[in-house]
C-alpha cells in the first residue's frame, strides 16, 4: 500500500513537473501572445496539482480560481483589446538574448545545486499533515490570516484598493487634460 | 519517496524559465507573463518548504504573494493599455525615454 | 561716581548710525545738525568728565570704567574698559572740542555737496574710533580704535571716489582720491601690521593687555634696556610711523590731501595723525625701559621734521605745503617723545590740533571762495576779499612758525629747550634749522596766498581736471568771497585758541607750566633743570630761527623779488630733489609696489589661475568624461537592466556558494 502510494506520488509528480517545464517553455517560446497566455494556464494547472501533493489543496482551488481565472483572463481580456504584433520575440542584440539563455541557465543550475545540497531543518511545525487533514485546511489558513498574520493581511488589502485605483487611473483616456471640452461629451 | 528537494528543482527551473520569458521578449504581456511564472515558482518553494517543515507560514505567505500579483497585474496591464494608447506599439525597447 | 565715560564715543557712534542708516532720507539740515550735535554733546561729557577728574586728589587722578567683558579666552581677557586720566583727558578734550568745531565748519563746507549724510556719518563714525583709541584701558581696544580711525581715513579721503581728480585749475598731476585712499590705507596696514606684532609680543610677555598689568609688569620684571622691550617698542613704533605719516611710512599723508578739507583738518592734522604720538606716550613706561627706541625716536622724528619741511619749502599746493608741514610738525613731537620729554610732545599735539585745523580750515575756505582752486601760484591778494581769513590764517601761521608768544611758539621751544637740556646737540641743531625752514614756507603761504597783488582775473573760468563730473564748481566764473558764519566763526574760536593757547605751558623763566602739572601724574618724571640763562638762550634762538625764517620769506615773495628763480636755476638738482619729494614715491613704487603687483599677479594667474584652477576643472573634466563614457550603459533599455540584475544576482549566488 505505501509502495504503490510513494510510486503514485511519483508518477504524479513527474507527470505534472514535465507538464509544468514544457508549459512554462511555451510560455517564453510562443509566438502568439495567446498561446503564452494559454500556455500559462497549463503552468497554473500543474502547480495546482503539485499543491494538492503537498498538503494544500485549498491553496490548489485558490491558484485555480484566481491565477487560471482571473489574471488569465485579465491577459487575454488586454490581448484582445490590443492585438498586438505577435512577433516581438528576441532581445535588441543578439548577445542580449544569448546572454539571457546563458545567464539564466546559470541561475537555474546554481539554485538547484544549492537546493540539492542543502539539508532540510528538522520538521518541528505543530501542523502535521495529520492535524491539518484532522483540523480542515481552510480552517487552519483562516485562523492564522485572521490572528498572527492580521497585519499584513490588512496592508494587502490596502495594496489591493490601490492596484484598483490605480489601474482605473492609468488606463483612463485622458481628454481634459488637451482643453476641448466637447470631447467628453463624445 | 518525494523530497522537498524535488519541489525546489522544480521551482528554480521554473524561476529560471519565467526571467528568461522577461529578458528576452519584447513583449510586455509575456514579460508579465514570465513576471507571473517567477511567483508561482516562489509560491511552490513556499508550500514545499511549509509541508516539510509542518509549519503553515509559508502557505500564508502564499496567499499574500497571490494577492501583491493580482494587484501588480492589474496595474501592470493598464500601463500596458495606456502605453499602447499612446504610442500604438507595445516594444519595450522602444519604450526608453529614460535613457540617458 | 556717575559712569558717563562710555557716552562719549558712543554719542558720535549713535550719530553715525543714524546718519549711516537713514541719512538720506533725512533733510540736509537735519542729517548735519545731527552730526554736529553729537559730537559737541560728546564735547560737553567731556569735560564734564575731565572736571570730575580734576576734583580728584592728584595722586589719584584715574577714572577707570568697565563696560563689559569683551574676549574671554582661558587666562587672556579684554574689557571694552575706559580708561580716563590727564593724559587722555588732554585728548579727548583735543578730539571733541577741535571735532566739533570741524564738525560744525564742515556743515558750511560741504553745503554744496550731494553726498551729506554719508560724509557726516565717516565724520561721526571716526570720532567714535578716535575716542575709542584714546579712551581704551587694554591694547587690544586701542587697537580697535586704531583700525577704526585708519577705516574712517580711508572712506573720508576716498570721498570722492567717483572724480578722477580733485585738483582745479592747476597743470600738476595728483593721484585721484580712490588711489590716495587705498595708498593711504595700505601704507597705514604696513605699519599696522608692526603694531599688532607688538601687541601680540606684549601679549606674549605679560599675559595681559591692559594699561596697568603691562605697565606694572614692565616695571618689575625688567631691566632698563631689555631686550624683549626694545623690540616691543620699536614695533609698536612701527605702527606710529604709518599712523603718524613718519619717515619711512609718511608718503600716504600728502595725498590723503584728495579728500575735503574738513577731513585733512580732522583727521589729517588734528587728530588721527597723533594717534602715533598719544600710543607712544601711553607706553611712555615701556619706552623708557628701551633707551635704544628712544634713540631710534627721535632720530626720526627729527629726520621726519627736516625732510618732510625742505619739501614743504617748494610746493605749489596750498594743501600739500600744510600737509607736509604736518608732516615735520609731528616729527617734532616724535623728537619730544625720543628725548623722554613726553609732556612737551603731547603739549605741541595739543598747540598743532589747534593752529593747523585753523591753517587747514582757512585754506577751505579759500577753496571754497576760489571754486576749488588751490594752486598758490594763481592765488593772491586774497586779503583784501576775505579779511576774516586772512587774520585767522595770519594767526595759525604765526603760531606755527613759532612766533613769540603764539602757542607753537611755547611748544616748539619746550620740545627744542628739552631736546638741548637731554643732550641730544646735534639733533637739537636740526630741528632749529627746520624751524627756520617752518617759518619760511608758512609765510611762502601766506604770501602767495593773501599777499600781493592777484594772479587771477574777476570772473575768470577755472576747471577741474575732469570737467563733465564735477559738481558745478567749474562752470562759475571766479567771485571770491568772505566764508559764511558757520565757516568763519570755528575758525574765529580756533585762532583764539591758537593764539593763546600756550599760556598754559609757559617756559620756566616766564610762569608756571601748568601742562606739565597736569600731566605730571601720568608721567611721574623728574625735573630736568637747566639754568635760566640757558634757556633765555634757547627761547632766543627759536625765536630767532623764526624770525629769519619769516624775513627771508618776506624778502622772497613780497614785490617781485626773482630771487627764487635764481635760486632754483643755481641749485636745480636740490630743487628737483625737493620738488619731487626726494623720490621717495617712486622708489617705493618700484622696489614694493611693482615687487607686489608683479607676485600679487603671478598668484593670480599661475597659482590660481593654473594650478589650482586647473586641479578644479581638472576634477570636474575627469567626471564629466567618465559620466560621458558610463552614460551609454544608461540606454533606457530596460531588459538590459533587467538582465544586468540577473548577471549580479547569479554573481552574488555563486559567490556564497561557491565559498567553502
Amino acid at each position: 500500500m505505501t509502495d504503490y502510494g510513494a510510486f503514485m506520488e511519483a508518477l504524479v509528480f513527474y507527470l505534472f513537473a514535465i507538464l509544468g517545464v514544457l508549459a512554462a517553455l511555451g510560455v517564453v517560446i510562443a509566438r502568439s501572445p495567446v498561446r503564452s497566455a494559454l500556455s500559462l494556464a497549463l503552468v497554473f494547472l500543474a502547480l495546482a496539482a503539485m499543491y494538492v501533493l503537498l498538503n494544500a489543496p485549498f491553496l490548489a482551488v485558490a491558484q485555480i480560481m484566481i491565477y487560471a481565472g482571473a489574471v488569465l483572463i485579465l491577459f487575454l481580456f488586454v490581448i484582445m483589446v490590443l492585438n498586438p504584433r505577435l512577433d516581438l520575440i528576441g532581445g535588441r542584440t543578439a548577445a542580449q538574448t544569448v546572454a539571457a539563455v546563458i545567464f539564466a541557465a546559470a541561475f537555474g543550475v546554481l539554485m538547484s545545486v544549492t537546493f540539492a545540497a542543502g539539508q532540510l531543518a528538522p520538521a518541528t511545525g505543530v501542523f502535521t499533515p495529520e492535524y491539518v487533514s484532522e483540523a480542515g485546511h481552510v480552517q487552519v489558513i483562516g485562523a492564522l490570516l485572521f490572528s498572527e498574520f492580521l497585519l499584513p493581511f490588512e496592508i494587502a488589502s490596502l495594496l489591493l484598493l490601490i492596484a484598483i485605483v490605480g489601474a482605473m487611473v492609468l488606463a483612463r483616456r485622458e481628454r481634459v487634460r488637451h482643453g476641448d471640452p466637447r470631447q467628453d461629451l463624445r | 519517496m518525494l523530497t522537498v528537494t524535488h519541489y525546489t528543482v522544480l521551482s528554480a527551473i521554473l524561476f529560471s524559465i519565467g526571467a528568461l520569458a522577461v529578458l528576452i521578449r519584447r513583449n510586455p504581456l509575456i514579460m508579465f507573463m514570465g513576471i507571473e511564472l517567477m511567483l508561482n515558482a516562489v509560491n511552490l518553494a513556499f508550500v514545499a518548504f511549509a509541508r516539510y517543515l509542518n509549519n503553515m507560514d509559508g502557505q500564508v505567505f502564499v496567499f499574500i504573494v497571490l494577492t501583491v500579483a493580482a494587484a501588480e497585474v492589474a496595474v501592470g496591464l493598464a500601463l500596458v493599455v495606456a502605453i499602447f494608447r499612446a504610442r500604438e506599439n507595445v516594444d519595450v525597447d522602444e519604450i526608453d525615454a529614460l535613457k540617458g | 561716581m556717575s559712569q558717563m565715560l562710555w557716552l562719549i564715543p558712543a554719542l558720535p557712534l549713535v550719530g553715525a548710525i543714524i546718519n549711516g542708516a537713514i541719512g538720506k532720507r533725512l533733510p540736509r539740515a537735519m542729517s548735519a545738525w545731527l552730526a554736529v550735535l553729537m559730537v559737541t554733546a560728546s564735547f560737553g561729557v567731556s569735560v564734564l568728565a575731565v572736571l570730575n577728574l580734576v576734583a580728584l586728589p592728584e595722586d589719584a587722578r584715574v577714572i577707570h570704567e568697565t563696560l563689559y567683558q569683551w574676549v574671554g579666552v582661558g587666562s587672556f581677557s579684554a574689557n571694552v574698559a575706559f580708561w580716563l586720566d590727564p593724559l587722555s583727558a588732554v585728548m579727548i578734550l583735543v578730539v571733541t572740542g577741535v571735532g566739533a568745531l570741524i564738525h560744525i565748519y564742515s556743515v558750511g563746507y560741504m553745503a554744496h555737496e550731494e553726498d551729506y549724510a554719508r560724509f557726516f556719518a565717516a565724520m561721526n563714525l571716526f570720532a567714535f574710533a578716535m575716542l575709542t583709541l584714546v579712551l581704551a584701558d587694554n591694547y587690544l581696544l586701542m587697537y580697535l580704535g586704531w583700525e577704526g580711525v585708519g577705516v574712517c581715513s580711508y572712506l573720508l579721503i576716498g570721498f570722492w571716489f567717483n572724480r578722477d581728480s580733485v585738483a582745479v585749475g592747476t597743470d600738476e598731476k595728483f593721484l585721484s582720491p580712490r588711489s590716495s585712499a587705498t595708498k593711504a590705507f595700505v601704507v597705514n596696514r604696513i605699519g599696522d601690521f608692526g603694531f599688532m606684532l607688538g601687541v601680540i609680543l606684549m601679549f606674549w610677555t605679560f599675559g595681559s593687555l591692559a594699561f596697568e598689568d603691562v605697565f606694572q609688569g614692565a616695571e618689575t620684571m625688567f631691566q632698563v634696556g631689555a631686550p624683549v622691550i626694545t623690540i616691543m617698542t620699536l614695533l609698536l613704533f612701527m605702527g606710529a610711523t604709518g599712523k603718524s605719516a613718519q619717515v619711512p611710512l609718511y608718503i600716504w599723508l600728502p595725498d590723503a590731501m584728495a579728500g575735503p578739507t574738513p577731513v585733512s583738518a580732522l583727521i589729517h592734522a588734528a587728530t588721527m595723525v597723533t594717534a602715533g604720538v598719544y600710543m607712544v606716550a601711553r607706553s611712555h613706561v615701556l619706552y623708557e625701559l628701551a633707551p635704544t627706541t628712544l634713540a631710534v625716536v627721535a632720530v626720526i622724528g627729527t629726520l621726519t621734521a627736516f625732510i618732510a619741511a625742505t619739501i614743504a619749502l617748494v610746493q605749489n599746493d596750498l594743501k600739500r605745503v600744510l600737509a607736509f608741514s604736518t608732516v615735520s610738525q609731528l616729527g617734532y613731537m616724535f623728537f619730544a617723545l625720543g628725548v623722554s620729554a613726553f609732556s612737551a610732545g603731547i603739549f605741541h599735539l595739543m598747540t598743532h590740533a589747534f593752529f593747523k585745523a585753523l591753517l587747514f580750515l582757512a585754506a577751505g575756505a579759500v577753496m571754497h571762495a576760489m571754486n576749488e582752486m588751490i594752486d598758490m601760484r594763481r592765488l593772491g591778494g586774497l586779503r583784501k576779499y576775505m579779511p576774516i581769513t586772512f587774520a585767522t590764517f595770519l594767526v595759525g601761521a604765526l603760531a606755527l612758525s613759532g612766533f613769540p608768544l603764539f602757542s607753537g611758539f611755547f611748544s616748539k621751544d619746550e620740545i627744542l629747550a628739552k631736546g638741548f637740556a637731554h643732550g641730544e646737540v646735534g639733533l637739537w641743531a636740526v630741528s632749529v634749522v627746520t624751524a627756520l625752514m617752518t617759518a619760511f614756507y608758512t609765510f611762502r603761504a601766506v604770501i602767495l596766498t593773501f599777499g600781493g597783488k592777484p594772479r587771477w582775473k574777476e570772473g575768470e573760468i577755472v576747471t577741474a581736471q575732469d570737467e563733465d563730473e564735477h559738481s558745478g564748481h567749474g562752470a562759475r566764473g571766479l567771485h571770491p568771497h568772505e566764508a559764511p558764519p558757520v565757516m568763519w566763526v570755528p575758525l574765529a574760536v580756533l585762532a583764539v585758541l591758537a593764539a593763546f593757547g600756550g599760556f598754559i605751558g609757559l617756559p620756566h623763566v616766564l610762569g608756571t607750566n601748568y601742562f606739565d602739572q597736569f600731566l605730571e601724574p601720568v608721567f611721574q618724571q623728574p625735573h630736568v633743570e637747566i639754568s635760566e640763562t640757558l634757556e633765555w638762550t634757547l627761547i632766543a634762538i627759536s625765536t630767532a630761527a623764526a624770525l629769519v625764517g619769516m624775513f627771508i620769506a618776506f624778502r622772497f615773495y613780497r614785490g617781485s623779488s626773482t630771487a627764487p628763480a635764481r635760486l632754483t636755476s643755481y641749485y636745480p638738482w636740490l630743487y628737483n630733489l625737493w620738488v619731487n619729494k626726494y623720490w621717495v614715491d617712486q622708489f617705493y613704487d618700484f622696489a614694493v609696489a611693482r615687487p607686489g603687483r608683479w607676485l600679487a599677479n603671478a598668484f593670480w594667474v599661475d597659482v590660481d589661475g593654473r594650478i589650482i584652477n586647473g586641479i578644479a576643472d581638472g576634477l570636474g573634466r575627469t567626471f564629466k568624461n567618465v559620466g560621458q563614457s558610463l552614460r551609454s550603459l544608461h540606454a533606457g533599455y530596460m531588459r538590459g537592466y533587467a538582465l544586468a540584475m540577473l548577471i549580479g544576482i547569479v554573481v552574488v549566488i555563486a559567490i556564497v556558494v561557491m565559498r567553502p
